[in-house]
């Protein structure tokens, strides 16, 4: 594989940029693999990667329907932070943020990880004891929060409306100084580069049509491109786990829901990190090119549609403009929409199933692109060694008949009852 | 936006309606044991179908009414709507 340096591209231009090796190959399927990752998102391929790097099992393709970053890892508002409550969410995701700040030299591409810092605002004195606990939990679990007051985030976010006469005050906020955002479709590009230069196949265009179970093992999965025989398969299709499951005759406690983001035309820079409004569900940072990134609630009633409805957009961005008024000045340039796995205690799902060979990753309901690479190492671990890591032990399928939810914000797919 | 026929009020937006989830799901029947399987059942799984979907609205911005609706969930085209008590 080739480099990627300033003397690669030296040496490259001379050449007009005509000669670069591909990212990845365009390899037809093999009959057989060790593992096989459905799903060639972030997840899926973050899994490959770990697979071939952590435990040296290269024998595996990552199969994609549609092409590479074309779900929600090219559709996310590519938040990554770690300021989780529970043991369990807050351990796996900081796992995530070591990965996350030496990613860029570790995969040789540039993901302009930008650690710029996330505000949780509070907007009453209740809302403020509750980010205390939260912070506290946090700095328990080695993580950096600071509880801000109102004249420190004012510090921070001159911009947003510290006026007496707003209906929801800030009061203060929760910050974690380490958060930040990334470019999404590089984390997509380079996991893909790596693994391929791994010996992994990527198989683009390629949609699963069923599986092949014996005795309560798997023995091979059946695609548009023929049969594959493999004893492994690592489900990574978050958005469209339902429909596998079906014809896996499984029921997940997972509704499939749409999740819309928009973008502002570019303005000079004014705001330098993530901001989460805490009286309504919306939240906003600004991109490298200018444009306000912002989003919000579930369009609130199950879609595969992978496009959303505008009563939605007007309701999270009237959230946004309560908070910033400068917003409502603004221009919208694109709105687009991708479809969550929401699971029913808003965390996700990495284990085992009862099926022999059979690995599920899913629920990662608004938050999936912070975890990539938390989950594609765990991920990776469990396929490997066939039992869950204690990383994500607490992500079990199972801790819903059991009673041991996650429920760490009460986020689910009820969003009638929020 | 939506628009949906309440089967009590006729054809209103979206925005009168809240959403209540899936429709086919039957609460495990009272004063008898109920497995910890079927809690599991009734509380957390769902199929959650890509195409058509029957699933509770709650017309709460008008009548009160929960009612039931046939649903796309790629095209959101609604089918059919229906009272409650009424068999699909």
């Amino acid at each position: 594989m080739q480099k990627y340096s300033i003397f690669s591209l030296i040496k490259n231009a001379f050449s007009d940029h005509k000669k670069w090796d591909l990212a990845w190959k365009d390899p037809a399927p093999k009959k057989e693999y060790d593992v096989v990752i459905i799903g060639g998102g972030g997840h899926g391929l973050a899994t490959a990667y770990y697979l071939a790097k952590e435990h040296k099992i290269t024998n595996v393709a990552v199969i994609e329907k549609g092409w590479i970053g074309g779900g929600n890892i090219g559709r996310n508002t590519t938040i990554i932070r770690s300021n989780f409550m529970y043991d369990d969410n807050a351990r796996f995701n900081e796992f995530g943020m070591n990965l996350w700040r030496n990613m860029s030299q570790e995969l040789n591409f540039n993901v302009m990880f930008s650690p710029r810092g996330i505000i949780n605002l509070a907007h009453s004195d209740a809302q403020m004891n509750a980010y205390a606990r939260r912070g506290n939990s946090m700095r328990l679990n080695g993580i950096d929060a600071v509880l801000l007051n109102r004249e420190e985030v004012k510090k921070i976010i001159p911009m947003a409306d510290f006026s007496d006469d707003v209906r929801y005050p800030i009061f203060g906020g929760l910050a974690q100084p380490s958060a930040g955002t990334a470019r999404h479709d590089a984390v997509a590009w380079g996991y893909a580069r790596q693994s391929d230069s791994m010996g992994v196949d990527i198989i683009q265009n390629c949609e699963v049509t069923g599986f092949d179970v014996s005795g309560g093992k798997i023995t091979g999965v059946r695609t548009s491109r023929g049969d594959i025989k493999t004893k492994k398969i690592g489900l990574c299709v978050a958005g469209s786990t339902n429909v596998l499951a079906e014809k896996l005759n499984m029921t997940l406690p997972i509704e499939t829901h749409l999740l819309q983001a928009c973008v502002s035309e570019p303005v000079k820079p004014v705001l330098d990190g993530v901001v989460t409004f805490g009286a309504g569900h919306f939240y906003i940072s600004q991109s490298d090119k200018g444009e306000m990134v912002m989003g919000g609630d579930l369009d609130g009633y199950n879609s595969y549609a992978q496009k959303g409805n505008l009563p939605t957009i007007q309701h999270v961005l009237t959230g946004g403009v309560a908070l910033f008024p400068f917003l409502s000045r603004l221009k919208m340039l694109r709105t687009w929409g991708g479809i969550m796995d929401m699971s029913m205690d808003g965390s996700p799902i990495i284990d085992k199933t009862h099926i022999d060979g059979l690995y599920l990753n899913c629920g990662w309901c608004y938050g999936g692109f912070k975890s990539v690479p938390s989950s594609g190492w765990t991920f990776a671990h469990t396929i490997a060694q066939d039992r869950v890591h204690e990383l994500n032990e607490g992500f079990s399928l199972n801790r819903f008949s059991k009673g041991y939810l996650l429920d760490e914000k009460g986020l689910g797919t009820k969003t009638w009852i929020s | 936006m939506l628009n949906i026929k309440c089967p009590y009020c006729g054809d209103r937006s979206q925005k009168e309606f809240a959403y209540g989830g899936d429709g086919t799901i039957t609460r495990p029947k009272l004063n008898q044991e109920i497995s910890d399987e079927e809690w599991d059942n009734f509380v957390y799984l769902r199929k959650s179908p890509r195409g058509k979907h029957i699933e509770l609205w709650h017309h709460i911005a008008g009548c009160r009414q929960w009612f039931k609706v046939e649903r796309d969930t790629t095209t959101h085209e609604i089918f059919k709507t229906f009272k409650p008590e009424e068999e699909f």
